[in-house]
């Protein structure tokens, strides 16, 4: 009998148009040669794995779902083993259903705009120059592990006015609900839950000395009616922001930096006209986009010619739609100046990522200082390249040899 | 005489992806929610048709049209 705390493993896949798996090793491996196969079968294609699962495998399809609220639910924006009880005031606003979404969005907008976010910039250089000195005389370095990873998890702790010095508890939080939680259900709650006591107490300190932060912020926000939010509402957006703002800038950064290690052309030419950093961001993220959100299937309906049934999740890949060729000239190159990119990295319609202007902001700052510094690196051969599993996608081992003498 | 060019932001469809305002910063001004909006009239100035026709192609939600007059 297997050990009930030890979920069973998910079968190899043997036919990916039929019985596809995010959670296979060959998709954590590389994707790529995976949502051409897909693609090339249709539009939408369908597992029976994780309770019944589509996935759109067109920017177009991506864009019609994205854009359909009607038919698809944010209610469960994460494809699982099991279908966790949908919880009120889980992770508003993303996950928010219209008319209820926009007021939640609204007032997490006016943080994160770009000119705010310019305000933050000084910062995050001396952050990223800090960490950068603290390996730059080893000669190699995991930049995953102390370089990608500190960069967002430092600016997202400043903003909601928590201790730096938690950020393995966040890490750890996040592994448990995005990757062991997709086939574990009590890690996640288990994480949700010490999430929700850890923002209690730093909302009880504020209660008699307000501060300067997101935490304040949203502790004195009022809703549509004038009225304080509810505790739920602010515990689920504070959960939200801590969650989305560390993996998913993490793994952008790291995929460029392993992008920029194997390919020294594009890293030269960076270093040459550091002008285009803001270009090739963009197309970095468009090649290497981390997140995967999903759906809910709550209605009928057809997706580019595809009947798709109601009770079904949808697996709402941006990074397979911004590999789409028939959307992006040469989709599976990094052409690191393409000047017409509409990719979706940051997610199409009402649910656009509220921290998309911070993650550029991050993403840019974090390759200028950078290239600054270690204008030469390459992948070490005696070490090996992770990447994590599911939901976001980037590197969780980024074995670095530092310098021209490699 | 040539044609001028004017830009234009359809409400309903943006979604503050913040590409126009970073693309072409003199033609697109962002509100307090960082949705964009076009500035003035919206009106082309010589010299800026290139960066207009950029922050169109560059919008994931397609909310920019560039109305040539």
């Amino acid at each position: 009998m297997s050990d009930v705390s030890q979920p069973a493993a998910h079968p190899p896949v043997t036919d990916w148009v039929n019985d596809f798996d995010h959670t296979d090793p060959q998709w954590t491996d590389d994707p790529f040669p995976i949502w051409e196969e897909l693609r090339a079968a249709s539009p939408v294609v369908h597992t029976e794995r994780f309770l019944g699962c589509y996935m759109p495998t067109t920017y177009e399809a991506v864009r019609e779902i994205a854009n359909d609220t009607e038919h698809f639910s944010s209610r469960r924006i994460i494809v699982r083993d099991v279908r966790p009880e949908v919880a009120r005031n889980a992770a508003p606003p993303i996950t928010s259903d219209p008319p209820v979404h926009k007021p939640a969005k609204q007032l997490l907008l006016p943080p994160f705009t770009p000119d705010a976010m310019k305000k933050l910039e000084p910062r995050m250089r001396a952050i990223c120059n800090e960490l950068i000195d603290g390996f730059i005389a080893d000669g190699k370095v995991d930049a995953a592990a102390r370089y990608s990873k500190y960069i967002p998890v430092q600016a997202i702790a400043h903003m909601l006015g928590i201790p730096e010095s938690d950020s393995d508890l966040f890490i750890n939080w996040i592994h448990m609900i995005l990757e062991l939680g997709i086939k574990d259900e009590s890690k996640l709650l288990e994480a949700v839950q010490e999430m929700s006591a850890y923002f209690r107490t730093h909302i009880e300190e504020r209660r008699s000395r307000p501060t300067d932060d997101l935490i304040s912020y949203l502790m004195n926000a009022k809703d549509k009616e004038g009225q304080p939010l509810e505790e739920s509402h602010v515990l689920g957006s504070l959960r939200l922001l801590l969650i989305a703002g560390i993996d998913t800038t993490w793994s952008a950064i790291g995929s460029s930096l392993w992008h920029l290690a194997r390919t020294p052309a594009d890293r030269e030419r960076l270093i040459a006209e550091p002008g285009l950093i803001p270009i090739a961001v963009e197309e970095l993220l468009r090649a290497y986009s981390p997140v995967t959100m999903a759906r809910e299937v709550v209605k009928e309906t057809t997706i580019s010619g595809c009947p798709v049934k109601a009770g079904n999740m949808v697996l709402l890949s941006f990074p397979a739609a911004n590999r789409d060729p028939k959307m992006f000239p040469d989709a599976d190159k990094v052409v690191i100046d393409r000047r017409e990119n509409r990719h979706a990295a940051f997610g199409l319609g009402i649910h656009r990522c509220v921290g998309s202007n911070l993650a550029r902001m991050e993403m840019q700052v974090a390759l200028e200082e950078w290239l600054k510094r270690i204008p030469d690196f390459a992948l070490d051969p005696a070490g090996t390249v992770t990447w994590s599993q599911g939901t976001v996608r980037g590197p969780r081992q980024l074995p670095f040899l530092l310098g021209k003498a490699m | 005489m040539t044609e001028r060019l004017r830009v234009h932001v359809d409400p309903d469809k943006c979604q503050g992806h913040a590409r126009c305002k970073a693309l072409a910063p003199e033609l697109f001004e962002l509100d307090e929610y960082g949705n964009a909006h076009e500035a003035g009239d919206g009106v082309v100035p010589e010299g800026l048709e290139d960066k207009a026709w950029l922050a169109k192609s560059n919008c994931p939600e397609i909310a920019i049209d560039v109305i040539e007059e």
